[in-house]
């Protein structure tokens, strides 16, 4: 294979041209004798491969196409040559590879369009997956003894348990940033002290329960946009339809239990993680000491800060699970679509808690939980 | 078994074998390969004849498929040479470059298509990967023709993968195997699935191409009609080993309780009275 292809044309004895193709017409050496074939003009009659020492497929149909453009006749193929032109011959088509593919400016608006006009089965599906879900709850309040304990157990330790250090991480330096950049700020009015308020009301109100559930979408939400996903893939989930097990009441429903309780908890902790990052910035930076700052917390918070935070976080755990279930249980085809249920997962719960948390911030600000 | 190591060469320093060369392709020396405490080779010895399509049975979990990933350097085995067309491959990176990769095809056992790319596309990857140069109207041509060589009806060619049925994804993943003329074709179960026409047609396909192109094919199989139909030889492993190669008779003679089990079950038979009403029409 050190050697080249090439080719030669000369005039034969009748008056037309012969191409004579010599050395090894491989695919690995194919690459520059047929871009140089495909600048010849002049007609040619015969083609000659006598001078060709080995040939594989892509040789024999790189000799065919020139013969057949041509209308020229192949000589002096050996045995093998000949076999594999016989091979290949009429073997082509002119169908394109790629799948047709609409240009961006068509598909873009095209894709939206699609979008709006699915809106309502969407919403339509959500609702019905909702309804699916409730009808699941009714079956195993009729059947406790069949309710998956092992498998609540299991996801609530994914959820939950494990989303600990993370949310725990995060919360801490969310609340160290609040409390320093609100020093700051409340300084200029002479107000450090009210730091403690800020700090306290911020996150037991708002961005404990919101940064949680922003993780918990991101943790949790894919995951179960994919498994679910990737059981559907498998068929797993037509295995478990055929034996009578209700995917929704296996699979769905315990994870939406473990999210919908766990964000409770998580929010939470994540409250009182965020309230002891104030209270170190309080400790090193204003002079606050660190227990004073605590129980100042608890004459500053009004209680229903608290009950504001935990009725948002089951309503924000229940989104994220239904929207993960959703999509994951809307996967088919291939694994392409695995990764683009898993992001409209995310995408879609994370959407919809911001949405729902100012419609919440309104609604108990209206009812005089300020 | 020997005690002594088996020695391992350099790959970088091996001279890789001309095409017309009439050595074995294939060498497997005192192979060992341990997941954990599980031994599933022990010194398994494997030699395929240039030319030849080799079956390769087994009970479930004998190791072919571990075999296969091993001839093809996508599972570094515990102990053990094996030798690719004059390379020796065991103790090198699967990522490596040693310039055999391009003269082998492998048939995954469901097809492992690229599941974004239509077929005539996932036949152009390893054209595109191996040889840059092609003009890509060739390459195009090339994967055109071994498509439709592979059996593929024409508008194949433009579709997804998720589109087409089991019979049609394993011909469409022979295509890609085929895409680079390889010497040597690897085809893991190619007849598993399919229904009994297919699975006819496939082994028919295999002969001709063997006959045609001057394969070597190394054949994991479960199918007794593929062994009686397609396969010059048959290599049976069996504790942890090859405890025998040859033609189906010749395996017969030899008595081991498996092989006996295997080939004069009832399927065994009617395989071979099918093979034999197949001769003599």
């Amino acid at each position: 294979m050190d050697s080249n292809a090439q080719f030669s044309l000369e005039e034969d004895g009748d008056g037309g041209m012969q191409l004579a193709l010599s050395g090894p017409l491989l695919i690995s050496t194919i690459g520059a004798l047929d871009h140089q074939l495909r600048g010849i003009s002049e007609p040619i009659t015969t083609v000659d491969l006598s001078g060709v020492e080995v040939i594989d497929t892509s040789g024999a149909w790189v000799a065919c196409t020139i013969s057949t453009e041509h209308e020229a006749e192949i000589t002096g193929a050996n045995e093998r040559a000949q076999r594999l032109l016989d091979a290949v011959q009429g073997l082509n088509s002119d169908i394109p590879l790629e799948a047709e593919r609409d240009p961006v400016w068509e598909r873009v608006p095209m894709a939206l369009g699609q979008q709006v006009f699915e809106a309502r089965s969407g919403v339509a599906g959500v609702v019905g997956a909702l309804g699916r879900v409730i009808i699941g709850f009714g079956n195993m309040l009729r059947r406790p003894s069949s309710f998956p304990y092992r498998a609540l157990v299991a996801q609530m330790e994914q959820v939950g348990v494990s989303a600990l250090p993370i949310v725990g991480l995060m919360s801490f330096l969310i609340g160290v940033v609040i409390a320093q950049q609100g020093a700051v700020q409340l300084e200029q009015f002479g107000a450090e002290a009210l730091t403690v308020n800020l700090v306290g009301r911020i996150t037991l109100r708002e961005l404990g329960v919101l940064m949680t559930a922003i993780m918990v979408a991101g943790r949790s939400g894919s995951a179960f946009a994919a498994q679910l996903g990737t059981m559907k893939l498998t068929e797993e989930i037509d295995a478990m339809r055929t034996i009578g097990i209700s995917p929704t009441e296996k699979l769905i429903i315990p994870r939406i239990l473990a999210c919908t309780f766990m964000m409770v908890l998580l929010g939470f902790y994540s409250a009182v993680i965020a309230i002891i990052g104030g209270a170190v910035v309080g400790q090193i930076g204003l002079g606050i000491p660190f227990f004073t700052f605590l129980s100042r917390i608890q004459e500053v918070v009004p209680l229903h800060d608290v009950w504001v935070g935990m009725i948002k976080a089951p309503v924000f755990g229940l989104i994220i699970a239904m929207a993960g279930c959703y999509h994951g249980m809307r996967v088919q085809g291939n694994s392409e679509e695995v990764g683009k249920r898993t992001t409209m997962a995310v995408v879609s719960a994370i959407f919809a808690v911001i949405v729902l948390d100012a419609f919440f911030a309104v609604f108990f600000t209206e009812i005089g939980w300020g | 078994m020997n005690d002594q190591p088996i020695e391992q060469p350099d790959p970088n320093t091996q001279e890789v074998l001309p095409r017309d060369s009439d050595e074995p392709p294939i060498v497997v020396q005192g192979l060992v390969n341990q997941f954990g405490s599980t031994r599933v080779h022990d010194g398994l010895d494997l030699t395929v004849r240039n030319g030849e399509i080799l079956g390769v049975v087994g009970g479930s979990g004998t190791g072919k498929s571990v075999l296969m990933r091993s001839i093809i350097g996508l599972q570094t085995p515990t102990e053990g040479r094996i030798d690719v067309l004059g390379k020796t491959i065991t103790g090198i990176d699967p990522d490596q470059n040693i310039g055999v990769r391009c003269r082998w095809g492998v048939l995954f056992q469901g097809g492992a298509l690229f599941s974004t790319l239509t077929v005539g596309e996932n036949v152009e990857v390893p054209l595109k990967q191996f040889y840059p140069e092609i003009d890509p109207d060739l390459r195009a041509e090339i994967a055109r023709y071994k498509v439709l060589q592979s059996g593929l009806p024409e508008d194949a060619i433009g579709k997804f993968p998720s589109e087409l049925s089991g019979g049609m994804k394993k011909r469409a993943g022979l295509a890609r195997a085929l895409a680079l003329d390889p010497e040597l074709l690897f085809l893991d179960e190619p007849t598993a699935g399919l229904d009994p026409i297919g699975a006819a047609k496939f082994d028919r396909l295999t002969v001709e191409l063997k006959e045609t192109l001057g394969l070597t094919v190394f054949l994991i199989t479960h199918d007794l009609d593929t062994l009686y139909e397609s396969c010059d030889r048959v290599a049976v492993l069996a504790d942890k080993k090859v405890i025998a190669v040859g033609t189906i008779p010749e395996l017969v003679e030899t008595g081991h309780p498996w092989i006996e089990e295997y080939f004069n079950g009832p399927r065994g038979r009617a395989a071979q009275a099918s093979h034999l009403r197949g001769e003599a029409s």
